[in-house]
């Protein structure tokens, strides 16, 4: 039921890297830098300005991906990455979308496990990539039977 | 110390955190708008099998960046990789750290971990940290 919607995409969604947001966030890994949260120091740095945790790009909204449906609970994240090519600006603008890379299937003593690859791409307005993440989402076979239901 | 001035097999200083708490995953939730209720109602992680309530994995990566924080104006991590190892409960105290495992080019590639007080790694993955050449 995953297999179909490999290769498929979500529709651009405007992100903003909104000041306050990067601070709760920065707070909320234990992390409240001045590079994140101190403007004045921000503004000393090479950066001019204040930038995003690299994790951040987590709550940004990628759209939604046709046909691609997930259940609400029973989902594993099993490894996440992210590349950059450069942090994120505080107050910049960043064209966000998904896609499906991949899905596949491993049998192991707890049944079969499904493995579902998600690509997240982060651009700047002349579509540039800032960044990309990659999560694999583990679904069990109770999960996926579920689903069917 | 420099990033660049580190040598293959030296570590970062490493960050142990606080017992993890039950607000530490409540603030997470709130900033990052992951509100599986696994990671804050008791009654919830336990019907879906757990003993209790467990950490965002999400939260533990985020954690484990600090490491690099302050190193901003020599460069910025260029690639963040994590396999969600273990699972990370309340009171837990976690310990983060990264070794230098390798220089090529303009990057410093680390190896990076997040340990449980067994030892045991709850997540565990690499950082290429690239240096600026200006």
């Amino acid at each position: 039921m995953f297999e179909e919607t490999i290769g498929k995409r979500s529709k651009r969604c405007i992100n903003v890297v909104e000041r306050g947001a990067v601070k709760k966030f920065a707070e909320a890994i234990g992390d409240p830098h001045p590079i994140y949260v101190d403007r004045d120091y921000g503004r000393a740095s090479r950066y001019k300005n204040n930038i995003a945790p690299p994790t951040f790009p987590r709550i940004f909204d990628y759209g939604t991906i046709e046909g691609l449906r997930l259940p609400e609970a029973g989902l594993i994240h099993g490894s996440q990455d992210f590349e950059y090519n450069r942090p994120l600006i505080v107050g910049e603008e960043i064209v966000c979308f998904s896609k499906v890379e991949n899905y596949y299937e491993k049998s192991g003593t707890s049944g079969t496990l499904g493995f579902l690859v998600i690509k997240n791409f982060g651009e700047d307005s002349g579509d540039n990539v800032i960044f990309t993440s990659t999560t694999v989402i583990i679904i069990t076979e109770a999960v996926r039977k579920g689903l069917k239901t | 110390m420099k990033i660049a001035e580190y040598q293959i097999g030296h570590t970062l200083p490493s960050v142990q955190l606080p017992p993890v708490s039950r607000m530490d995953l409540i603030k997470y939730s709130g900033a990052s708008g992951d509100f599986n209720p696994i990671h804050t109602i008791d009654a919830e992680a336990e019907k879906a099998g757990l003993p209790g309530i467990i950490a965002h994995g999400m939260w533990t990566m985020g954690n484990l960046s600090k490491l690099f924080t302050s190193y901003h104006e020599e460069g910025f991590i260029k690639t963040f990789t994590i396999r969600f190892s273990g699972m990370v409960f309340l009171e837990d105290v976690i310990t983060l750290k990264a070794e230098l495992k390798e220089k090529v080019n303009e990057s410093s590639l680390f190896s990076v971990t997040a340990e449980n007080g067994q030892g045991q790694a709850v997540i565990k993955g690499n950082v290429s940290f690239h240096l600026y050449q200006d």
